[in-house]
């Protein structure tokens, strides 16, 4: 065995197992913010395996837009409404988590038997594209994948309104969440700066 | 214009001399630019905080560091040392694996990215496709060592410096990456290389700071604002946050946020360099030198003497500009976080959207000049 296809095995190895251990971790451990840097340490782990395949703008985009976008968001989220309170115990705790145990056991069995009846070898394994491969993904978002491209473009603005409308109640006449009205001098006073009448 | 030195290529010739396989004799080679990487970026630590010591003290009219070695130049080494040998301390009540895990979060991408910084044709570690790109993705990793210290820390100073650095990280990313984009489309590649011989055509007159001055004034603030550099310092605020998410921190933990911090500054003023000041190039193109002086462009002496202009000429933008940083920094006060918030979203965002149609417009109405 060469050098560089040792190196790669060991590579693999690695990633695989961290990506393994991780996602167990970020599902079993019960401090929410290990997990979400956990979720972290998963999404660079499938970004380095995106890498030894060779697909380097691929690696790129996931390190930039789960680990430096989702990944952020998440923790971020996590700490500004951190608080330290103790989770209410739930009665039928052990039921739920042997449904969810057998979801996840199907799902896991459905793709082992994806694995296992798809035919993974490429018609010309020599016809590897490698740096080129960033040139080609523009290609095909402007051409055959032009309207997926563009929908997921609209639903991403679609949830970017929807979120300025929720964080700003002032646009609306009535609470979301409880349909009352909204008091609308609070909101003339949180949005005038807090200097301007000191003096 | 396939010429310059190509180190790895002769060293490899070299050691297959001894009788190696090229297979060894690339193992050999390899952790060599790995650790020419470190020492230049710690040898360019140790200059800029000379500078920034001796440039702030001229600000101020005072002397600055004076005994240490002529002018103090050895003030820097000191500092080191003193962080070295410091006690590492972690607070009793702190999370201490993230706490540990935090400060090298913030290192470790920063180093990463300068596989991509090229000092010549073929001086560099890596001429990797995705070449910018990567940088981009990789300075997108830091917010969460900067919230991850914030939070291990458990002080509400670190938690808050932490947030907004994630924030400020988070909003100026975009704009950055949109000034970047406008490069690439003249460009038609990431690669940092292209990037530069694309900007060759005519020394100084071909640099992309002309094609794109908006672009230009963009990234430079982005890049501030990334660096966290006075006048968008709020994440370590000494006058609200003691000093932000390094509040904890002592010792060899702490100079690791000092580090990433200035090679993250340098980077950023390398990267300047080469995306808008032609990277290596001299503002006369060096074939018109040889030419004017009857040399053959590919003589061994011509060679040498391109690749070390092109290293003075990098390294000396570079400084020009951590020059004009530091300058900036002893001079302008602190921005508030809503006027920061608003400059990155309101302002630059816009600026920098508008500044790429143009460009894809323009590249349209006249490729010679931005590029086919």
């Amino acid at each position: 065995m060469s050098i560089a296809i040792t190196t790669q095995f060991i590579c693999f190895t690695v990633l695989s197992l961290v990506v393994i251990i991780g996602a167990l971790g970020v599902v079993l451990l019960e401090s929410i913010v290990y997990s979400a840097f956990l979720l972290g340490g998963v999404f660079m782990s499938v970004a380095g395996l995106y890498l030894l395949l060779n697909a380097s703008f691929v690696a790129a985009a996931q390190v930039l837009v789960y680990v430096g976008a989702v990944n952020v968001l998440i923790i971020f989220a996590i700490m500004l409404v951190n608080k330290k309170e103790d989770l209410k115990p739930i009665n039928d705790i052990k039921s739920r988590r042997v449904i969810s145990t057998s979801i996840c056991l199907t799902l896991l069995s459905l793709l082992i038997r994806v694995d296992l009846t798809n035919v993974w070898s490429l018609s010309s394994p020599q016809n590897s594209i490698g740096e080129e491969s960033t040139i080609r993904i523009g290609e095909h978002l402007f051409s055959d994948y032009l309207l997926p491209f563009e929908v997921a473009s609209v639903l991403l603005l679609m949830a970017m309104i929807g979120a300025i409308v929720l964080a700003r109640r002032d646009v609306m006449s009535k609470d979301i969440s409880t349909g009352l009205p909204v008091d609308q001098e609070l909101i003339e006073k949180a949005s005038e700066p807090l200097l301007t009448n000191k003096n | 214009m396939e010429y310059g030195l190509d180190l790895e290529y002769s060293f490899n010739e070299f050691l297959k001399g001894f009788g190696l396989s090229s297979e060894i004799a690339h193992i050999i080679w390899l952790p060599l630019p790995m650790l020419l990487v470190l020492v230049a970026a710690v040898v360019g630590v140790l200059v800029t905080v000379w500078l920034e010591r001796k440039i702030s003290a001229a600000a101020q009219q005072r002397i600055g560091p004076e005994y240490a070695g002529a002018l103090g130049v050895l003030q820097p080494i000191a500092d080191g040392l003193k962080l070295l040998v410091k006690e590492d301390i972690i607070p009793a009540k702190a999370d201490g694996i993230l706490f540990t895990a935090g400060p090298i979060l913030v290192l470790v991408p920063v180093i990463l990215s300068w596989l991509i910084v090229p000092f010549g044709q073929n001086l560099l570690i890596s001429n990797v496709g995705i070449g910018i790109f990567l940088w981009i993705a990789l300075s997108s990793i830091q917010p969460i060592g900067l919230l991850m210290s914030g939070y291990a820390s458990n002080n509400k100073y670190s938690l808050l410096g932490g947030l907004r650095a994630a924030a400020q990280s988070i909003s100026y990313e975009i704009p950055l990456a949109l000034s970047v984009l406008a490069i690439v489309l003249m460009t038609n590649s990431l690669s940092t290389v292209d990037i530069v011989n694309q900007q060759s055509g005519a020394g100084i007159l071909s640099w992309n700071i002309w094609r794109q001055p908006v672009g230009f004034i963009v990234f430079w603030i982005c890049a501030l604002a990334e660096c966290e550099r006075l006048p968008f310092d709020l994440p370590e605020a000494e006058e609200e946050l003691v000093a932000g998410y390094q509040t904890e921190y002592a010792g060899m933990k702490f100079a690791l946020f000092y580090l990433g911090s200035y090679i993250n500054l340098i980077l950023s003023a390398l990267l300047v360099s080469i995306l808008y000041l032609g990277g290596w190039g001299f503002p006369i193109p060096v074939e018109l030198i040889a030419k004017f002086l009857n040399l053959p462009i590919n003589a061994p002496f011509i060679q040498v003497f391109t690749a070390s202009i092109g290293i003075v000429m990098t390294v000396l933008k570079a400084y020009l500009l951590v020059f004009i940083a530091i300058l900036l920094r002893w001079t302008t006060p602190r921005v508030r976080i809503d006027q920061l918030l608003d400059l990155g979203w309101k302002f630059l965002l816009p600026i920098s959207l508008a500044n790429l149609l143009i460009t894809a417009g323009l590249k349209l109405a006249f490729p010679q000049f931005f590029g086919g």
